[in-house]
């Protein structure tokens, strides 16, 4: 802390740049300073927990003293709490159905199934919603807050209001009667509790990619557009050839958030369905395992973590998802910066 | 008079209590920190959120009495497993604020072999005559008493008396009349079965219905019978002839007594607490058309699974003695009655059911006290978190009909016993 305290009582101006590489480096050292207090900040709210989350995944759940019927302390577990899942391995025997360690692959699978499901549906309404939101016409403010709606009510809230409404004698069923489709048991049938949540998300979320893209599309000049025009491009070509590419980035931002945000979706199936019907996500199985012993709930965590770490990861380097435009010649200073902070946050359940 | 009553009986707790604490002096406590069975001091006594108001008279009457050793209220959510978590980190940081707290009957395993209740015996031991015998042996673990009840729970069968005039005995009698239903056009049974923990309760109860047990004496699982086979069987057999109606697999208790309440079931398997909502509610079109009778049986009265609370003083309390007295307090025949009349609290004692005064007020506590002395408590295991798991997933796999009942007893069986290895 004295070092920093050093430093900044030393006015910047008065060290002159001798190694003279121009305003960069100076800014470099400048940046440091000023992102030190965040780093500092993030070690201690964020590495440190994720580090003891990690560190008590090596320990073992208290076991039972069958003499005393007291709980002792288990110990170091190695491995064991990672094979537990990975390798479906209950202590000596492959774990029975029934047990939580033998729902992990299925909400992996499921937590996988509404990421790219959702999010898939959720580009397509999203571009189109942004694009309805970027045209002028009279009445465009009132639209654009009436789409907004949805993402303000807290999911929680959400996940309460579709539970209603699917109910057995929701207005869902009701609704679909009058096309003389049979009631859906929607939170209990293994389809139709999958859909019940990924219409309740895409509802919930859609916004959130609308403006986020919106943001993308008003940020095109107008004159591209009036240019292709002139050069006779169709609605369909302008729509690829243009508006797509420069949207690119913007887009691919709401795309990484929210399939971090998938992949971590605890409230809304957890409170609309509660997991039944095969829609336990990983994020539930984490807090399930909690509370029946908590150090195979923190590398269930961590290994929540690093799949969520791993596909920021692919998006950052391969979808162009750059979350911090980075300056030009200091590639290599963060290059991963992005990825901690988002996906840190999907350990808090465990954490 | 009431209160005057209520003195005397406090009196006598106290003097009791003195003198309890003057010969013991607070040897036998197996507390790690301090703070033996002698202590004395205000108090606080946390339990979930206070829906029926209930709590602060209750603490009101209790400070009125010992101005020096008052209780403080702590509300907690009025979810369960949020109170479940609440107290399990009070406990771990081994708080001592928290001296008295309300405990589930199904977390009171858990959090005597975490070594956080402070047994019942020597210098801190409560008498347990007049007590109803299932509430007190769920507050048992490893022979030792952990926790005074406090109020108790067991299902009953609700059924409408304009369509039915004797409620069925036995179980088969029950679906015989559900021709009834069908004439009247409405759905026959329905209890919980949403994938939850009244799930579990119902599910025991139609395994246990046939004669099956869940653990045995030691606790080990022991779900892999014919009986319990067969008591899920029946479930998923009349759940795919629709006897149970297919929205029955969404139900916890609020849905099914809202289809009871709307008239479209003939028999409602649920909690006391239905019983005056759904003769009171102004929307309850069954009002004075029903009546409860114990939960049928394969030849007579069936087996409720045993809800309920409990009063456990924490290991780390400094106050012991008070909280000793304070549990007498919450058990004695007034505070009860109290709690019955005002909160709709199944009482714990028995002589509280047989009081023809109140008996006439409430015509349902005959039939549930038959339900409480049938009742079968849920497995008294540490691991209870994975035994529940492990019961809801197969039996709601089994009545699905995802899986057999065969099937679904055997890996139920499996999983508690994975659950209980660690």
């Amino acid at each position: 802390m004295s070092a920093v305290a050093d430093r900044t009582s030393q006015p910047v101006e008065n060290k002159p740049a001798k190694k003279s590489k121009g305003l960069n480096a100076g800014q470099g050292r400048r940046g440091l300073l000023l992102v030190t207090p965040t780093i500092i900040f993030l070690a201690v709210i964020i590495i440190y927990p994720l580090l003891k989350a990690i560190q008590l995944s090596f320990q073992k759940d208290a076991g039972l003293d069958p003499a005393t019927g007291l709980f002792v302390e288990g110990g170091s577990a190695g491995v064991s709490n990672y094979t537990h899942w990975l390798l479906q391995r209950c202590g000596n025997v492959s774990c029975p159905p029934g047990t939580i360690g033998a729902q992990f692959y299925d909400a992996l699978r499921v937590t996988l199934f509404f990421t790219v499901v959702s999010v898939v549906i959720e580009v397509l309404l999203g571009i189109w919603f942004a694009m309805i939101m970027n045209r002028d016409f009279k009445g465009r403010g009132l639209v654009r807050a009436a789409i907004l709606v949805p993402w303000a009510i807290p999911t929680a809230v959400t996940a309460k209001l579709f539970y209603f409404m699917f109910a057995y004698d929701g207005i869902i069923n009701h609704l679909i009667g009058i096309f003389g489709i049979s009631p859906q048991l929607w939170t209990s049938d293994p389809w139709a509790a999958k859909f019940a949540i990924i219409i309740a998300d895409v509802w919930k979320t859609t916004p959130f990619m609308a403006l986020l893209i919106l943001a993308g599309l008003q940020l095109i000049p107008g004159d591209v557009y009036e240019a292709a025009q002139i050069d006779g491009a169709s609605k369909w070509q302008t729509f690829t050839k243009i508006t797509l590419p420069l949207v690119k980035t913007p887009l691919m931002v709401a795309v990484l958030f929210r399939t971090l945000d998938v992949l971590r979706i605890y409230d809304l199936p957890a409170i609309l369905t509660g997991g039944a019907g095969g829609t336990t996500s990983l994020s539930m199985l984490v807090i399930k395992q909690k509370n029946e012993g908590f150090h195979g709930a923190s590398a269930l965590s961590t290994i929540v973590f690093l799949l969520i770490a791993f596909a920021a990861f692919l998006f950052i380097q391969f979808g162009g998802a750059d979350v911090i435009k980075r300056p030009p010649k200091s590639e290599k200073a963060a290059p991963t910066a992005p990825v901690n902070p988002v996906a840190a946050n999907a350990t808090t359940p465990g954490a | 008079m009431h209160k005057r009553r209520t003195l005397t009986v406090m009196a006598g707790a106290v003097s009791v209590a003195l003198v309890a604490a003057g010969c013991g002096g607070g040897g036998s406590s197996s507390s790690s920190s301090g703070g033996g069975a002698s202590g004395r001091g205000p108090i606080t006594f946390v339990s979930g959120k206070d829906n029926a108001n209930v709590l602060a008279p209750q603490a009101a009457r209790w400070n009125a009495a010992h101005p020096t050793e008052k209780v403080t209220i702590k509300e907690q959510s009025d979810k369960a497993d949020q109170q479940h978590d609440d107290l399990v980190q009070h406990m771990q940081a081994k708080d001592p604020s928290y001296d008295v707290f309300s405990v589930d009957v199904v977390w009171t395993a858990e959090f005597a072999a975490k070594g956080w209740l402070t047994p019942l015996k020597g210098a801190m031991a409560l008498p347990t005559n007049g007590f109803l015998a299932p509430t007190i042996k769920a507050a048992t673990y490893n022979n030792t008493l952990y926790a005074a009840p406090s109020s108790s729970d067991g299902a009953m069968l609700y059924y409408r008396t304009d369509l039915v005039k004797t409620p069925p005995k036995t179980i088969d009698e029950m679906w015989s009349m559900c021709s009834i239903a069908k004439k009247a056009g409405i759905d026959c049974f329905a209890g919980q079965f949403a994938k939850y923990e009244g799930l579990t309760c119902n599910a025991t109860e139609w395994m246990n219905a046939y004669g099956a047990k869940m653990v045995d004496a030691q606790g080990k699982p022991t779900a892999d019978s014919p009986e319990a086979a067969k008591g899920l069987q029946a479930l998923a057999d009349h759940y795919k002839s629709g006897d149970i109606p297919k929205q029955a697999i969404t139900y916890q208790e609020e849905e099914s007594r809202a289809a009871f309440e709307s008239g479209k079931l003939l028999f409602l398997r649920n909690w006391p607490y239905v019983y005056n909502l759904a003769s009171t509610d102004a929307s309850s079109k069954v009002k004075g058309k029903f009546a409860v009778a114990p939960l049928p049986g394969v030849s007579g009265p069936g087996t409720s699974t045993l809800g309920g609370h409990m009063v456990a003083i924490s290991a780390y309390s400094k106050n012991k003695a008070t909280a000793l007295d304070f549990l007498k307090f919450v058990t004695s025949p007034d505070e009860q009655k109290t709690n019955m009349e005002k909160g709709s609290l199944a009482p714990v004692l028995e002589s509280i059911y047989t009081d023809p005064a109140l008996v006439a007020k409430y015509p349902y506590l005959p039939v549930l006290k038959t339900s409480i002395e049938n009742a079968v408590s849920r497995p008294v295991t540490p691991f209870y978190p994975g035994i529940t798991t492990a019961i809801q997933e197969n039996a709601f796999a089994a009545i699905q009909g995802q899986k057999t009942a065969q099937q679904a007893v055997k890996d139920m069986q499996a999983a508690m016993a994975a659950a209980a290895g660690g």
